[in-house]
């Protein structure tokens, strides 16, 4: 079992040890996560960055018990999710919470925002339908929505970055400790996207939240993060401090990513394609690391061997035999 | 530099217009009619009507009169009292069978597309095997062994039309089972039971309605058919497929005893379907707007 | 812009009745591509950009009218007839589009799509044609070509998708390409390779290039001329280096300054544009952004400003208060 890579000297809030996630389709089964292990402190927020295919959204629906995990444990605040059902996770689900990529998809299209922003208090068991109110407005006016404006009107009347809004509000209202945001503005509009990066600091900051940023946009991953994880077809291959993992990537794949984005600068002239090809299927990944089959600095030790996260620089874990000095 | 948008009245789009179409004259004359029908039906004990089962054999086969309106049938009956009393059976038949077809098998097909694994293909096998049943056997074998009656009429087209709401239902829900809302809520703590009647039923149901008023329509039909063929409600009721039958005799020398009903039953069966049509028409796009 | 441009879009407008009233789509625009150039236009969702790319090619929803004149070639493709269309499709107007999914048709291998193409715009036979399928799969980056002909869309990836339509496209050596978010539905490193690839092909072709994306990095590196579109106007355009160096329009200002950069430290506070983009059905009087703007005031509510150069005739805005050239810059 792949042992702390990352250490905090204080207990950390939800710790993921060795979690495997596979599932079958048709008859062939896809290795989406195959032994992630990884820590976040209190109040922090970690990154967690890769293309798509790579596992991170299947990670953030198994950390939250949505999707079965073949093996491995998800320990939140000391207790252990996996083994959890019934009334126990019922109960673990308030303190967790989820912003998915499709803000209006989110959002059932024939029942009112009013109803939608309280229905976690409904199920969590608050009778009052007046203290249900006032904490739904609370929640609709921390986001920057006119509840009496907003409450009586159905999704479809609303533009995505309001959408977008109100899933927060909805994630919000239990005042929950831990926040997986999975891909929460890929899908609206560059001017949007600000605005709502904004408010989930603004909002983490509030309600002191802790907050696992799934997302492809490294930029993006870069602006909200404390720490980064980059995942590549169902592995982590690089974890550490943001600044530095930008700065100073020790892994191929890191590199590879950070050298794709186009820059909005003209002097910046875009490297010719790095890595040619295209990621393997989940289905039938590589032997040992499964970055190899694009990696210019692969060789035989790298087929035969999987390489562990190990420390390359204070604070910062690569996986690979021969990282980036 | 304001960071976050607050919803000024401009910001959100006032109340949601009309999408697209435009409900027609074609649809208020379907109205109209429906009105009427169920109006004539409804209040058929209360109109003043002559019986539609007293037999005048002097007046058979009468033509267009001030006492009876439409004429009379190949028994001396009148025609207008058993074309009214004829709307009462279709509609009574067209609608409740229907009805046990959508709680039946909506349920079965929300449950069937919700839970899939083998609970679907169990549903999904049975309504196969109830489908491959050629429906007239099974009318026949029902009215053998308990008589025949409007009850039975009714749950023999009811059990018929079973996997057709099942197919609809399970195909709504599969497209929306995976929707995020529905994640959403399961993320959130919700119990298969609320998920089921507060996220997916009320998603569901419309896709449900229009495909029941279309229902309507085929029943009234087939019920025509069954009364035509004698399967149907037993005389002396009226029908307007025991009536077209009977009609059939008299076709060289009184075309009308045909015609009457079925222009009845065609107008009818019309008039559900341009409104289903419409109703489709309009919750379709509402549902992914924008 | 050197030589006499091939595609020269002039005071275009569409307009399309909608049960809320008209949407003005695209609102009299002027823009021009030369031979062998690339141009991009840059907007958010809303903006016309794709509405514009549909007038070009004259694929608009039948409910749309279209004013104005699309010069290409000499010719006003708005009052063509359908047979020259057609001829001038494929063989001189390409498109490539955003999702490859949906642009390929699923229930036809690549082999016939690309084969069908051939035969049906440069008439050669089936043999010649196969073979030219196999080249093109080749040129555009595709490994074992031969077997990709027998196989269905649905059977690659995206990446190579968005290659199968490149190759469509380019099939029958157009003199214009316009690409809609060719790599939008794309991961980043292949968004790389796809861009690569485009900007490869042009060069060697000497084709001329529309690239229509949201992303400012995009067109950053592989433009000459970008137009940046707000609410269905131009509302500033450039020579590449010098929009970005010299950024006059509040709008490109703000766009550019809401993007995350990757050299900034984490947890800086992203600059964002309040508000959101107006509601096409219900044009304001005056400029479309002056709503959101930090710079607008009463002059900006009441007159619409046309797109005008001050100093340079190649840097055009539309804006009363541009900022200025010494403080503006790459925020």
């Amino acid at each position: 079992m792949q042992d702390t890579t990352q250490f905090h000297a204080v207990d950390p809030l939800l710790k993921v040890e060795d979690l495997v996630v596979e599932y079958g389709v048709g008859g062939r089964t896809i290795h989406a996560v195959s032994g992630v292990s990884l820590q976040i402190a209190r109040g922090e927020t970690l990154g967690l960055v890769g293309e798509s295919g790579c596992g991170k959204s299947t990670l953030g629906r198994a950390v939250l018990q949505l999707r079965p995990a073949v093996s491995g444990r998800v320990l939140f605040d000391g207790e252990d999710l996996t083994a959890m059902r019934g009334e126990a996770l019922r109960r673990m689900r308030r303190r967790v919470q989820l912003i998915f990529q499709d803000p209006i998809a989110s959002l059932n299209p024939r029942r009112r925002i009013g109803d939608i922003v309280a229905e976690p208090l409904v199920i969590a068991g608050y009778k009052d339908s007046g203290e249900r109110q006032a904490l739904v407005e609370e929640v609709l006016n921390a986001v920057g929505l006119d509840p009496t404006v907003v409450s009586g009107r159905l999704p479809h009347e609303f533009s995505g970055g309001q959408c977008q809004r109100i899933c927060i509000a909805r994630a919000l209202v239990l005042k929950p400790e831990f926040i997986i945001c999975d891909e929460p503005v890929s899908a609206l509009d560059v001017s949007i996207r600000a605005q709502i990066l904004n408010l989930l600091e603004q909002m983490k900051a509030r309600y002191g939240l802790t907050l696992l940023f799934i997302a492809h946009d490294l930029a993006v991953v870069k602006a909200v993060s404390d720490r980064v994880a980059v995942m590549y077809l169902g592995r982590l291959c690089e974890v550490g401090p943001s600044e530095q993992v930008f700065a100073n990537p020790a892994h191929p794949y890191t590199a590879l990513l950070i050298a794709a984005i186009p820059v909005p600068d003209p002097d910046v002239r875009p490297a010719e394609s790095i890595a040619a090809g295209e990621p393997p299927s989940p289905i039938a990944p590589p032997s040992g690391c499964r970055f190899r089959t694009r990696c210019p600095r692969a060789d035989e030790r790298c087929a035969a061997e999987v390489p562990e996260l190990s420390l390359v620089a204070p604070g910062q874990y690569a996986a690979c035999h021969h990282p980036l000095a | 530099m304001a960071t976050l948008e607050l919803v000024v009245s401009d910001g959100v789009t006032a109340a949601p217009a009309r999408r697209g179409r435009r409900l027609g004259p074609l649809f208020w004359a379907a109205i109209g009619w429906m009105a009427l029908i169920f109006a004539v039906a409804i209040l058929a004990p209360v109109l003043p009507l002559p019986s539609p089962t007293d037999m005048d054999m002097l007046e058979r086969r009468a033509p267009f009169s001030l006492e009876h309106w439409l004429g009379t049938d190949g028994l001396g009956r009148d025609e207008l009292a058993r074309l009214i009393h004829g709307a009462r059976i279709s509609l009574v038949v067209g609608l409740c069978a229907p009805i046990i077809g959508l709680t039946i098998g909506g349920a079965l097909g929300m449950l069937a597309g919700y839970f899939r694994g083998r609970f679907e293909a169990l549903v999904v096998g049975s309504m196969d095997v109830l489908l491959a049943f050629p429906p007239l056997i099974l009318a026949l074998a029902v009215t053998a062994y308990l008589g025949q009656s409007i009850l039975n009429l009714t749950l023999i087209l009811g059990v018929l039309g079973i996997p057709a709401f099942m197919r609809v239902a399970r195909a709504a829900t599969l497209s929306l089972a995976r929707r995020e809302f529905v994640i959403a809520a399961e993320a959130l703590g919700a119990t298969h039971a609320r998920i089921l009647l507060r996220e997916l039923l009320p998603n569901v149901m419309l896709p449900l309605l229009a495909f029941f008023l279309l229902g309507v329509a085929v029943t009234i039909v087939a019920e025509g058919a069954l009364s035509f063929l004698g399967l149907g409600v037993p005389p002396p009721i009226s029908s307007w497929g025991s009536m077209i039958g009977e009609g059939r005799e008299s076709l060289d020398v009184a075309p009308r005893l045909a015609f009457l009903p079925a222009i009845a039953m065609f107008l009818t069966v019309l008039s559900f379907n341009l409104v289903g049509d419409s109703l489709r028409a309009l919750t379709d796009p509402r549902q992914g707007a924008l | 812009m050197s030589g006499r441009a091939l595609l020269s879009v002039e005071d275009v407008a569409v307009d399309l009745p909608t049960p809320r009233g008209n949407l003005r789509a695209v609102d009299h625009v002027d823009l021009s591509v030369g031979a062998g150039r690339t141009l991009g236009i840059v907007g958010e969702s809303g903006c016309g950009k794709t509405m514009l790319s549909r007038a070009i090619l004259q694929l608009l929803p039948k409910k749309a009218r279209l004013s104005g004149r699309v010069m290409f070639d000499g010719q006003d493709l708005a009052r063509c007839g359908a047979g020259v269309l057609r001829k001038l499709r494929a063989r001189s107007l390409a498109v490539v589009f955003q999702d490859p999914m949906t642009s390929l048709n699923p229930v036809l291998t690549i082999g016939t799509q690309l084969v069908e193409t051939l035969q049906e715009h440069l008439e050669l036979d089936a043999a010649t044609a196969r073979q030219r399928s196999a080249e093109l799969l080749a040129a555009v980056g595709i490994p074992a070509p031969e077997q990709r002909l027998a196989q269905y869309p649905h059977q690659l990836s995206g990446g190579m998708r968005q290659r199968v339509a490149i190759a469509i496209a380019l099939s029958c050596e157009p003199k214009l390409l316009i690409a809609d978010e060719p790599t939008t539905a794309l991961d980043v490193t292949i968004q790389a390779q796809i861009l690569d690839l485009l900007a490869r092909e042009q060069r060697r072709r000497h084709m001329a290039m529309i690239l229509i994306t949201h992303d400012l990095g995009v067109v950053a590196g592989r433009t000459d001329e970008v137009a940046v579109m707000y609410a269905g106007r131009v509302v500033e355009r450039a020579p590449t280096v010098q929009l970005f160096k010299t950024m006059r329009m509040p709008y490109t200002e703000a766009l550019f300054a809401a993007i995350p950069k990757l050299d900034a430290a984490p947890h800086t506070p992203l600059p964002a544009i309040s508000g959101r983009p107006p509601d096409p059905t219900r044009p304001l009087r005056g400029c479309s952004f002056s709503p959101r703007c930090r710079y607008a005031n009463g002059r900006c509510q009441q007159e619409k400003p046309a797109l005008a150069d001050a100093e340079s005739p190649d840097h055009r805005y539309a804006c009363f208060h541009p900022i200025a050239p010494a403080a503006g810059g790459a925020s």
